[in-house]
């Protein structure tokens, strides 16, 4: 199989990754060599293999719902690009 | 002292030979003076360094220090370390002050070793030859010429350099095995869940495992037994017993099982890469090992099920660079989304750009059945292939990497010729089972390394395998020439 330029930008948009024509050509003969090399799984017969998610087989640990953190909402901000009032700032979204 | 052994230099600092401020020095000092060939360090701190030094030296000075107490250690700038700027190799994460540490380095920090410094990597861990970094490409001791190998390609060259007497590294697809093949050292992927995940910035978590970069087995064993440990904060952390993995360092080798498959030994790899594996093979039976031909019959599927897998998590993992908590925003967007978009189109490089549109097309709507399920079922494949072998042996042996290190920018502009310079490794990471590389001679000036893999857990004999062969052979002494 072989990607279309469209699916390039549309792939693209999904992934948030702002994308200009030239990058997107670039990127269409990047992928389809990565995809001729992925292709060569589709001529294995998996029927009945059960799909292997994780390296080990084991259930997800749970653990009791209980408050393990402490607040450190001040460092973890500190390093943020914009913040005020103990609030993460992004362009607005509603008028 | 710079040539020493960790077991060496902890002997020099216990007995007052050097103390840990000096040995520090010195390691900063050459690090100033010579990595401007090499690129292997993205930070160095030397005030914070120093500090930890003093600090353990009053430890060594009231006999409470441990194996690795004041002995200065390179670590992989994917591990958070507070207040050590954090980059993993991205412009995303540039300007990035981790608030937090590591439980890796939390580890060491408590056994009294000191942080030398950030090395430099592929671009969140994304690359075979450390050429995807933001901070620019490294190069090999070996040959400045040649990469260094990747993802851990400043690490392994921090070390093989002597800017470290070891390092840490990770391993998602081969990062810590190839560069320390490719660098001439003993680098060791550990059973997937051994070493906690938790600060270690998330490639492709299922796969992504940190392990030690060093000189010998021997220091590989006293690195593993600081960094391994069950962690509840890693969900994926597998609680079980401590061990030593230095405990089986000296058994004698008469009777080990070694199968060799032959998927490894067929073509496509490099014929002086392959003859040193056979001579070291041919050490090994004068250990008295044996040797059992093996096959991985799923070997081939390994890497195109490995691009389906680690991007799909990749672009999960990175999906949190949003210029939003932390790293790097667009100076300039219209909305929203327009900032999401310039952020991430400007904060990431080409390859990782790449591995998150593949992961972004296969977990898409219509094509997750085709490729996501099948690769998981060529995954279990493959981990049942391994099952398989070790019910012929005890260890598997073959080459690291085909070819020893190559020039910069010979695979640069080619994605799948970079790909498959990790034929040989991505299985192991896919199954979640330990790996090593030994060096294994030289080709042309360049080191070769023997990579080893166990069956889970079996770390501790997979050290014991490499190290007596290292007490009969000398090419992991061996440095690059030109290092004063």
């Amino acid at each position: 199989m072989s990607l279309t330029l469209e699916q390039v930008r549309r792939v693209a948009q999904l992934a948030r990754i702002d994308i200009s024509d030239v990058e997107a050509e670039n990127t269409l003969g990047h992928l389809n060599g990565i995809f001729s090399l992925i292709e060569e799984m589709q001529a294995v017969d998996t029927r009945g293999i059960e799909p292997m998610a994780h390296a080990q087989d084991l259930a997800q640990r749970l653990r009791s719902d209980e408050v393990t953190e402490v607040n450190r909402r001040d460092a973890y901000q500190a390093v943020a690009p914009e913040t005020e009032a103990g609030l993460y700032l992004v362009p607005k979204v509603i008028e | 002292m710079i040539t020493r052994s960790l077991s060496g230099l902890a002997r020099a600092l216990a007995e007052r030979e050097i103390s840990s401020v000096e040995l520090t020095r010195l390691y900063l000092d050459r690090i100033a003076r010579l990595d401007s060939k090499f690129n292997a360090y993205i930070t160095v701190d030397e005030e914070k360094s120093l500090a930890q030094a003093q600090a353990a030296d009053g430890l060594l000075a009231s006999g409470r220090g441990g194996p690795l107490t004041g002995i200065p250690l390179a670590q992989k700038d994917i591990f958070c370390a507070k207040g050590w700027l954090t980059t993993c190799g991205s412009k995303m994460l540039g300007n990035f002050v981790s608030p937090y540490d590591a439980t890796v380095i939390e580890h060491f920090n408590a056994a009294g070793a000191v942080i030398l410094g950030k090395t430099n990597m592929d671009e969140f861990a994304m690359g075979s030859s450390n050429e995807t970094s933001h901070f620019g490409a490294v190069r090999n001791p070996w040959n400045t010429e040649c990469v260094p190998g990747g993802s851990s390609g400043g690490s392994a060259a921090a070390v093989a350099a002597l800017l470290a007497p070891a390092a840490t590294g990770t391993d998602t697809g081969g990062s810590i095995r190839q560069p320390a093949a490719m660098c001439g050292l003993t680098g060791l992927k550990p059973t997937y869940g051994v070493v906690s995940r938790y600060g270690m910035i998330a490639f492709a978590s299922s796969l992504d495992q940190g392990g030690p970069i060093a000189r010998s087995a021997e220091d590989c064993a006293l690195l593993l037994n600081a960094m391994a440990g069950f962690d509840e904060r890693d969900s994926t952390s597998l609680d079980r017993p401590a061990e030593n993995y230095a405990r089986d360092l000296e058994k004698p080798l008469v009777g080990l099982k070694i199968g060799l498959p032959k998927e490894f030994f067929g073509e496509g790899c490099d014929p002086g890469v392959m003859k040193c594996i056979e001579e070291a093979i041919a050490e090994y039976r004068r250990l008295g090992a044996e040797t059992v031909e093996i096959s991985l019959p799923n070997m081939k599927l390994a890497v195109p099920a490995y691009y389906v897998i680690a991007p799909a998590e990749a672009s999960s993992n990175l999906s949190r660079f949003d210029g939003v908590r932390y790293g790097y925003r667009a100076p300039e967007y219209a909305d929203l989304n327009d900032m999401y978009s310039k952020t991430r189109a400007q904060g990431f490089g080409e390859e990782v750009k790449r591995r998150i549109l593949i992961g972004t097309y296969v977990l898409s709507h219509g094509y997750y059945d085709a490729y996501y399920l099948q690769a998981q079922r060529i995954r279990r494949l493959i981990a049942n292939d391994f099952v398989a072998a070790f019910n012929q042996c005890d260890v598997i042996m073959g080459p690291t990497s085909p070819t020893t290190a190559f020039r910069i920018g010979e695979k640069a502009a080619d994605p799948v010729q970079m790909y498959l310079s990790d034929i040989y490794t991505i299985a192991v990471n896919l199954a979640g089972l330990p790996g090593m590389a030994v060096p294994a001679g030289l080709v042309g000036g360049l080191p070769v390394g023997l990579q080893l893999i166990g069956n889970y857990f079996s770390e501790s004999r997979l050290l014991n395998v490499a190290h007596r062969y290292q007490q009969v052979t000398d090419w992991h002494l061996q440095h690059p020439a030109g290092l004063d």
